[in-house]
């Protein structure tokens, strides 16, 4: 084989190449396209997906937000409000003594029949007489506990007429917000005709109006009231547990990363412990919740429904996240700041402490909000601990009943009047994830303003 | 005292290959590059250069790290389409083919233009896998027998073939540092390229492996036109018969490897030759 | 009150002790001829830990027997002929008025004389005892002080042995993660245990019946807990959200690695790592208000019985929780395949899509079966969405239209509301949560193994 025979033969076998190639050119153009687009489109469709799902709950849930209000003036007529002046601290009474008085001016005031009063005022500008059983159609339960609360915090109110905002029934809203289908027949309405035009007469007169519905906020669930049910005692229970959350944690979980990072001998043991909480960490949550129930509560016997267990379960759940995101933030600290410090003569306890750990603040920062906001949205494993149950108050201390933000859009959503609770639900889940991603978005912002000054 | 030995031992290379160098301004020009400038993003990295690659040789690029050599190799094939925010300007041809022609198939280009690179990068397949890839995805073989001809023969090409022939279906990862930079030339070779473009294909090898390497280079630019980018001017001496040196993204002089090594024209080029910068 | 000012002589003593430490070591480093070992401060925190141990111990012992001894101090008080005549439950009503009058609350009623004079004594006694209690500590306290101030030499190594407390108390928190295994793995173990005693583990872990209620008539009172069904539902559920999930996650993911600019991906990729935190109850909610009811939807139309809470709309729902998860943890791991793969692969023309799929892909491989593992150990472990969509029916099916019911699902119908643990009804909570709890073991451990491995790879 000649130098010159094997060039010939080498361009002409490259012609023959080149020609396989292009011939196969637009086919592999075309599969790459494909493939690219199937990216993309698989891309668009997750966003989408999230998109409905974020519509849903918004579309759904803003209605919810603004909710009908009656704008009434209603006149504590003496001849109603039948109870004595209210008792006085002091005046020769003990303090035990006080207490039943007082408990007996307050019982004398529950005995009172508000809804005339309610009834009384919508009269006055409608013209409509109605009767008890109509003004509990019309107006929301709660009403009545409304004007009591009112009058026991300023008895000098009696024979006065003040201006009052008082919710309308749920079932009236879902009539004012077409809710419930309008055209049903009248069997199959919740209300009857008579309330249904009064309800469309107030409404245009502006006595009823779509107000913000601030009570959300700040009124606890209630179940004889569903108008009026907010978010308060399930607020103050996930603010309970988040800072319990934050309180242990953090500094054991921040504790235990830099003892495996920094102080614990490298052997077979570390690596077990490592495997470990990588296995914690993605252990489902309702284990943790069975861990709750048979150790916190059954064995140490605390009380259960309270912040306080829910928030050691999710304690222990978030611990992995924290020590994971802690240890891998140790281990991106430089050696050369490491040897620095050793080389200055600080202990290693004063390396770590001094030196190393202040690197690492954003990151762990970072770490425990991303915790703490996984933790605030998590259901299964309270609903173990008894967190469901129905919680008519705002829990004073973590040691008493009270319920969650995401346990609460769970019981709202299993609410009979789905009418109305879709709705509230959806409001429920718009504040959860208002909160989430407030915490989310502080996350990444601090991450990206830490990390570029760092 | 390193680099007086390393010249001493140049010169009797350049003795040896005098014969052959005489005929390269014959040869055909297999790519030629004219007022090519490259940019990442606001800075320019490459200033107008203009060069001629000569058939079935070996054109080296030399210079001190930095000074743009490997990115001009990178746009000879275009792989520097795949760095983000990287704007080529000026013109490169194959073989009279506008390399940057919007209607010049990059895939086509490559399978035209190999490439070897700084680290070995075998595929995580076997052997026999890693040779077989080019083929396969161009459907240059009909048959199994096709393939297994293109894949025995392009390790013989690349000298590899003794070595490795008893474990074809064993991972490449797992070849020595020097089978497996050959394994990637075998490689390059399945394509059938006309051109390799090789990026400092010896920086990560030790001595010994270097040796072979060069060896090869040396037997395959009598089938291939070869462009080596390195950063040892011994390398640029004993394997290259042009060879052009490159400092601050300018290039400064090519010529013949033995007139660059033992006359250069600029100071610069003298001043790298001699040690005194890079 | 009490609480303030036994927090208010615990600051008072430790600042103290800081002090003294402090200020001794200075004195004794300036009396002698040689250098301190370590700095005043760390002789300060020393001589702290010192005074904190007794007087933390005698508060501990105090909060855990002091109410013990109250209450007993409480019956001698009450004369004997009295506490004879009274049932338990006016004996405690007794204690808690004697409490009440010594508290200065006061009872309702005419208080008898007995209950005034045992509320006066225990007036005193509690505040003696707490008196003796605080005087104890705060004595202990100055002891174990005046102890701490003669130890301190120049020698004296304070900063170590500082640096020991410090490192005991490390060693405890890590404790704390084991010690959460530990206590799953016991408590499950535990309770499983005795559920076993009530029903044999054949019959649970290969019944093919669950119907876990008294029946009222005839033997087999306890029911039948068969475990199938609801494994099934588990499989299959997870199953249909893998099957959602992989080919979008996976997808997404590649695309983001290898297509996406940069900009591109800076905004995606957060957007992403937020989808991955919202709350399943969520997506849950939005299983059982749209997804289900869109579904029957679409059978209806095409002439299929769906049903709105099936495992379709269970499993369908929960693949679109699982994305995010999925693409999030490809991403990293396609981006840990080393660029010079795919120079490699480039640079022989191959394109984009046949360097990803033929040689990218298959280097990542392991990694991403790990990341699948992942996925499907929180597939069977996610509760919500099957709660609220997969319509709890534990019935074994195949049909994944029909609703059907799962191990996590059952867990929260069977332990809700329940803690007295008494039955094989409650029980059974913890034979499923074991169940569960080893299945995700299993996986969790495979895949960190085989993610470890791949990562070392390319290390």
């Amino acid at each position: 084989m000649t130098d010159i025979n094997m060039q010939q033969t080498g361009s002409e076998a490259s012609r023959k190449r080149l020609e396989i190639i292009r011939a196969s050119l637009s086919r592999r153009h075309r599969a790459e396209a494909i493939f690219k687009g199937l990216g993309i489109a698989a891309i668009v469709l997750a966003l989408a997906l999230v998109g409905t799902l974020f519509w849903q709950v918004f579309s759904k849930g803003t209605p919810s937000l603004f909710q009908s209000t009656l704008h009434l003036d209603i006149t504590f007529d003496p001849e109603v409000v039948e109870v004595g002046p209210a008792p006085e601290a002091g005046s020769g009474l003990s303090p035990a003594e006080y207490e039943e008085a007082y408990l007996d001016w307050r019982r004398a005031l529950a005995l009172v029949n508000w809804n005339e009063l309610i009834a009384n005022a919508i009269r006055d500008v409608s013209g409509t007489e109605i009767d008890g059983g109509d003004v509990r159609a019309l107006v929301d339960n709660n009403a009545g506990l409304v004007l009591r609360s009112r009058f026991q915090d300023n008895p000098d109110l009696l024979g006065q007429t003040v201006p009052m905002d008082l919710l309308v029934s749920a079932n009236g809203d879902n009539w004012l917000k077409g809710t419930i289908d309008r055209d049903l027949p009248d069997e199959r309405q919740q209300l009857s005709a008579d309330t249904r035009n009064l309800l469309d007469e107030l409404r245009a007169d502006d006595v009823i109006t779509m107000d913000f519905a601030w009570h959300l906020f700040t009124n606890v669930d209630s179940r004889t009231a569903p108008a009026s049910a907010g978010l308060a005692g399930a607020f103050m229970g996930s603010l309970y547990m988040m800072l319990i959350v934050i309180v242990l944690a953090v500094p054991i979980g921040v504790a235990s990363a830099i003892y495996l990072e920094e102080f614990a001998p490298q052997n077979r043991i570390t690596d077990l412990i490592e495997v470990n909480i990588n296995n914690l960490a993605a252990v489902p949550s309702i284990v943790f919740g069975l861990l709750g129930a048979a150790v916190f509560i059954n064995y140490f016997h605390l009380p259960i429904s309270a912040p306080l267990v829910g928030g050691l379960v999710l304690t222990l759940m978030t611990l992995p996240t924290i020590i994971i995101a802690t240890r891998a933030a140790l281990k991106a600290v430089s050696p050369s700041l490491r040897q620095a410090a050793l080389g200055l003569g600080a202990s290693k306890t004063q390396m770590v402490f001094q030196h190393v750990l202040p690197v690492t603040f954003p990151s762990i920062l970072t770490a425990t909000i991303i915790g703490v906001a996984q933790a605030l949205g998590e259901t299964a494993p309270l609903l173990l601990i008894g967190m469901n149950a129905f919680v008519a108050s705002v829990p004073a201390s973590p040691l008493d009943q009270a319920t969650a933000l995401p346990v609460q859009v769970y019981l709202w959503q299993g609410n009979e009047n789905r009418n109305f609770f879709e709705a509230r639900t959806s409001a429920a889940i718009i504040v959860l994830l208002g909160l989430m991603l407030v915490l989310n978005a502080i996350a990444i912002f601090l991450r990206t303003r830490l990390e570029r000054r760092g | 005292m390193d680099m007086i030995a390393g010249r001493g031992n140049m010169a009797e290379q350049n003795t040896d290959k005098a014969a052959k160098v005489d005929t390269l301004s014959d040869r055909r020009v297999r790519v030629s590059t004219r007022d090519v400038c490259v940019f990442y993003g606001e800075k320019q990295a490459l200033y107008d250069v203009s060069i001629d690659v000569p058939d079935r040789a070996v054109t080296s690029f030399i210079g001190p790290s930095g000074c743009g050599k490997s990115t001009f190799l990178r746009c000879i094939n275009r792989m520097n389409d795949t760095i983000e925010g990287a704007r080529v300007t000026g013109k490169i041809d194959l073989d009279g083919d506008d390399v940057y022609d919007p209607s010049l198939d990059v895939v086509e280009l490559r399978s035209r233009i190999g490439m070897v690179f700084q680290k070995p990068n075998p595929f995580p397949k076997s052997v026999y896998e890693n040779i077989a890839y080019g083929p396969k995805i161009h459907g240059l073989a009909n048959s199994k027998s096709d393939l297994d001809e293109i894949v025995v023969s392009s390790l013989r090409k690349a000298g590899l073939f003794e070595e490795v022939k008893d474990r074809l279906h064993e991972p490449g990862t797992g070849l020595s540092g020097g089978q497996q930079q050959r394994l990637c030339i075998a490689r390059a070779i399945a394509v059938g390229p006309e051109v390799i473009l090789m990026d400092e294909p010896c920086s990560a090898l030790d001595p010994i492996a270097t040796a072979v390497i060069e060896e090869l280079i040396d037997e395959l630019r009598e089938n291939f036109t070869i462009v080596i980018v390195t950063h040892s001017m011994q390398q640029a001496a004993r394997v290259s018969q042009k060879t052009a040196f490159f400092h601050l993204g300018k290039l400064i002089e090519e010529g013949p490897t033995e007139q660059i090594f033992t006359n250069p024209v600029h100071k610069q080029t003298q001043d790298y030759i001699m040690g005194r910068i890079g | 009150m009490n609480s303030l000012v036994v927090a208010a002589v615990l600051l008072v003593l430790l600042g103290l002790a800081y002090q003294v430490g402090w200020s001794r070591s200075r004195t004794v480093a300036v009396g002698a001829d040689r250098r301190l070992h370590s700095r005043p401060a760390y002789h300060g925190t020393l001589a702290a830990i010192w005074v904190l141990v007794p007087v933390a111990l005698v508060l501990g012992l105090w909060a855990l027997f002091g109410p013990g001894v109250t209450d007993s101090y409480i019956r001698s008080q009450i004369p004997a002929d009295v506490a004879a005549s009274l049932e338990p439950a006016q004996l405690n009503n007794a204690m808690a008025r004697i409490r009440s009058i010594a508290s200065g609350y006061g009872v309702l009623g005419e208080p008898q004389p007995f209950e005034n004079q045992a509320g006066q004594a225990l007036r005193q006694f509690q505040l003696i005892s707490f008196l003796i209690v605080i005087a104890a500590a705060a004595g202990l306290g100055v002891l174990a002080l005046f102890a701490a101030r003669r130890r301190i030499t120049p020698a004296l190594r304070a900063r170590n042995q500082v640096e020991a407390v410090v490192n005991a108390l490390l060693v405890a928190c890590s404790a704390v993660a084991i010690l959460t295994t530990i206590g799953i793995v016991v408590s499950l173990l535990f309770e499983a245990i005795r559920f076993f005693t009530f029903i044999s583990p054949v019959d649970f872990f290969f019944g093919t019946v669950w119907n876990p209620r008294f029946s009222t008539t005839g033997t087999g009172g306890e029911g039948d807990y068969g475990l199938i069904p609801l494994l099934w539902g588990t499989v299959m559920v997870a199953f249909i959200a893998m099957f959602v999930a992989v080919p979008v996650g996976l997808m997404s993911a590649i695309y983001l690695s290898q297509y996406a600019h940069p900009r591109l991906r800076s905004t995606v990729k957060p957007i992403i790592e937020v989808l991955a935190g919202i709350p399943t109850i969520v997506y849950g909610f939005f299983a059982l208000v749209t997804v289900g009811p869109f579904l029957s939807g679409i059978g209806n139309a095409v002439g299929l019985d769906i049903r709105a809470t099936s495992a379709a709309t269970a499993g369908l729902v929960m693949g679109i929780m699982i994305i995010p998860f999925i693409s999030s943890l490809s991403d990293d791991i396609l981006r840990q395949v080393p660029k010079s793969l795919r120079d490699g692969s480039l640079g022989l023309g191959a394109t984009r899509s046949e360097t990803i799929r033929k040689v990218i892909l298959p280097a990542a491989l392991p990694g991403i079966v790990g990341a699948f593992l992942l996925a499907i150990s929180r597939a069977i472990g996610e509760t919500m969405i099957v709660v609220l969509a997969a319509g709890n029916s534990p019935i074994l099916r195949l049909n994944p239209f029909e609703p059907t019911s799962t191990v996590t699902v059952t867990i929260v119908n069977q332990l809700t509301g329940d803690t007295d643990f008494a039955g094989p009804q409650s029980l059974v909570a913890f034979a499923l949560g074991l169940t569960l709890f080893a299945m995700t073991l299993v996986l969790n451990v495979a895949a960190l193994l085989i993610v470890r491995r791949f990562r070392e790879q390319y290390e």
